[in-house]
Parts: structure tokens; sequence; C-alpha cells
């Protein structure tokens, strides 16, 4: 799975099967902080992944 | 899992709306904060103290889409590597939705920009920018019958727990969805249409209606004190869900109470230098400028 963090400009490429917050938790991320897209989609966070998606995690705070 | 309203796919749960339903519902709570705080109505002109994130272009966008009368004004404190992302992201938006907005710079107005600034001082930046955004934004807004922000509920409940953490009653009372009740033709009445609208929420909405797809982030904003609280709130909010709204409800039931203290403790004079609405006889921005000797 590739995963993009928004906030860090990262790039991972991970290997998971879960659900969203399974996801967020494995990378320490509080789920109040992002949104998570998939394909231009928003995932909520009961949503499972397979495992070959490319997920977007797109920082909630604008720090402005 | 599915919309609670309808058979489409959900965006967000607790509760579960797909992504027309989500943003209507959004947009009836702008609305509805909006009437049940008296903020403004449509013969008001109201302007949008602007930032070019996501919350003051969700304030822009909806107002403009309810019929209100809506300028931007966007504060230009001179960051480098920030500042000038968020005005392209204006320009843009601008365009695209036809809401007029200006620009006002430090630099014009102080002869310094905040990176110069910051380097002359040991002051927090975030304190500095806070304390001239708000001289200017009232500056530029003496036509105008309110100046409306992008506060949201997130930052209200920041600002309850930061106040209360410093024992800081008399900034406590400055907080609410409506600020500058007191008659004065100096002052322009304040005011956040996004008071119950959470962060997260608001990044939704402008996801989804693609109001906003970069990712902005002032370079000072990780050495606030206000940092170290939104990372708080937001590790409470995750394990007990509602936390925000509580600070924030619990600091509407009280505040009659809270502005009575406020009151007390300072009333409003006119800073002798420049003008403006002060609690002393020198404003906070004047006394910076002086320090810095920039007047």
């Amino acid at each position: 799975m590739e995963v993009l963090i928004e906030k860090e400009n990262k790039k991972k490429n991970i290997n998971f099967r879960g659900n969203v917050r399974e996801l967020l938790e494995k990378l320490d991320i509080n789920p109040e902080t992002v949104i998570i897209i998939s394909n231009d989609q928003v995932l909520t966070e009961d949503e499972k992944l397979e495992g070959d998606e490319k997920i977007k995690i797109l920082s909630v705070v604008s720090g402005g | 899992m599915k919309c609670n309203l309808c058979e489409k796919k959900a965006v967000i749960l607790n509760p579960s709306y797909c992504k027309e339903h989500f943003i209507d519902d959004f947009e009836k709570k702008v609305e509805e904060t909006i009437k049940q705080f008296n903020l403004f109505n449509k013969n008001e002109k109201i302007l949008v103290a602007t930032s070019g994130g996501k919350d003051s272009l969700t304030v822009l966008h909806i107002l403009k889409k309810l019929g209100y009368n809506v300028k931007g004004l966007l504060i230009d404190e001179g960051i480098k590597n920030y500042r000038e992302y968020t005005i392209d992201d204006m320009n843009e938006f601008s365009k695209k939705y036809d809401i007029d907005f200006v620009i006002k710079s430090f630099e014009e107005e102080y002869s310094s920009t905040l990176d110069d600034i910051t380097k002359k001082t040991t002051l927090n930046p975030c304190h500095i920018c806070g304390i001239f955004r708000r001289q200017l934004l009232n500056k530029y807004s003496k036509e105008y019958d309110v100046i409306a922000t992008g506060h949201n509920l997130d930052d209200e409940a920041q600002s309850i727990l930061m106040n209360l953490l410093k024992s800081q009653t008399n900034l406590l009372s400055r907080l609410g969805p409506i600020t500058g009740l007191k008659k004065d033709d100096k002052f322009t009445r304040r005011v956040k249409p996004l008071y119950l609208l959470s962060e997260k929420n608001i990044r939704l909405y402008t996801f989804l209606l693609g109001l906003k797809n970069t990712f902005t982030e002032c370079p000072y904003s990780s050495s606030s004190f206000r940092n170290e609280i939104s990372i708080m709130l937001n590790e409470l909010e995750n394990e007990n869900q509602g936390t925000k709204s509580n600070i924030v409800n619990h600091f509407l039931k009280n505040q009659d109470k809270i502005k009575k203290i406020g009151e007390k403790e300072g009333s409003a004079n006119l800073c002798y230098i420049c003008n403006e609405p002060s609690s002393g006889k020198i404003c906070n921005a004047c006394n910076i400028l002086k320090e810095l000797k920039l007047i």
C-alpha cells in the first residue's frame, strides 16, 4: 500500500490490511487531525483496506 | 457505512452522511449559528478576514452562497514560503467564485515584515502577528458593519483552555461567537459564523467542494502554546467524542458572568498614538512598534 502523508510530504510503502482506523493507529496519527482519501474518495474510519490502495492522508490543521 | 438519510456511501460517521447530506448539514449549521447568535443580517456589509486558508475560504463561500454582502480582507504579514502560496490560493478562489478581496501588508503599514520583526525581538511571533493583524483588521473595516472571521470550534475550545490555564479571565471574557458588542464606532463588531463547526468538518467541506486543495502551514505555528493545546485537545476528542463542544458549551452557559468580570477589569480607551481602541493609553501594537523603534 502506498501512503502519502500530506503534512510531512512523505510517501511510504507499507504492508497493511485492516480498516482505516487501524491504519492510522499503525502510523501513530490521531484520526481527529486528518481526513483519508483514496481515488479521490473520502474514506471513513470503518472502511476496510485490501492492501493495494493508494492512500492520501490530508491534514485537518492548516496552522495559519 | 451508508448515509443515515439515503443509500449512498458515507463520507463521515457519527452521524453518517454522504457527500450531499454532509454539505447540506454543514451549511445549515452555519446558517443556524448566524441566526442563533444574531451575528448579522442581509442588509449589513460583511468584511471577511481571510488568510486564504480553509476556514476563511469556507466563510466566504457559504456567506456568498447564502446571499450575504461579503468582501475579503487579506493581511500579508510577510512570511516567506507561506503567505505567497495562500495569496495565490486566494486569487484563484476569488476569480472562481467572483468574490472581491483586498490585501493590506505589514510592510506597507509598519515598514517591516513579520520575518524581519522576529529577528529583532524575542517576543513570540504569533503574539506579535495577532496584535498587528487585529489592529489592521479594525483599521480597514470602518465602512463595514461586521468583521467575520474563520474561527471554528477547535479555535474557540483552544482559546478557552489557554486562557484558563494562564488564568486570564479578562481575555476569556473577549471570547464568544460575537465580540465588540459595545456601541462604539471605533471598533468593528467581530463575528464567528463557524463557531460551532469543527476543524475536521471544515477541512472535509473544503475538500468535497474543491475549495482548497493545497496544504499550507505557517512556519511559526509549531512554536505556539496554541499548538500544544491543539494536540492535547485532539487526543482528548479522540478518546471522548464531544470534548471540544462540551468546553465551548460550558463557556457559552457562563458567558454572561465571565463578560461581567472582564468589563470590570478593562475599559476601552483610544491609543494616543494610532487612535485605535486600546485598554491602556498606548495599544499593544504601538507598544511593540515603539520597542522595535519602528515608530
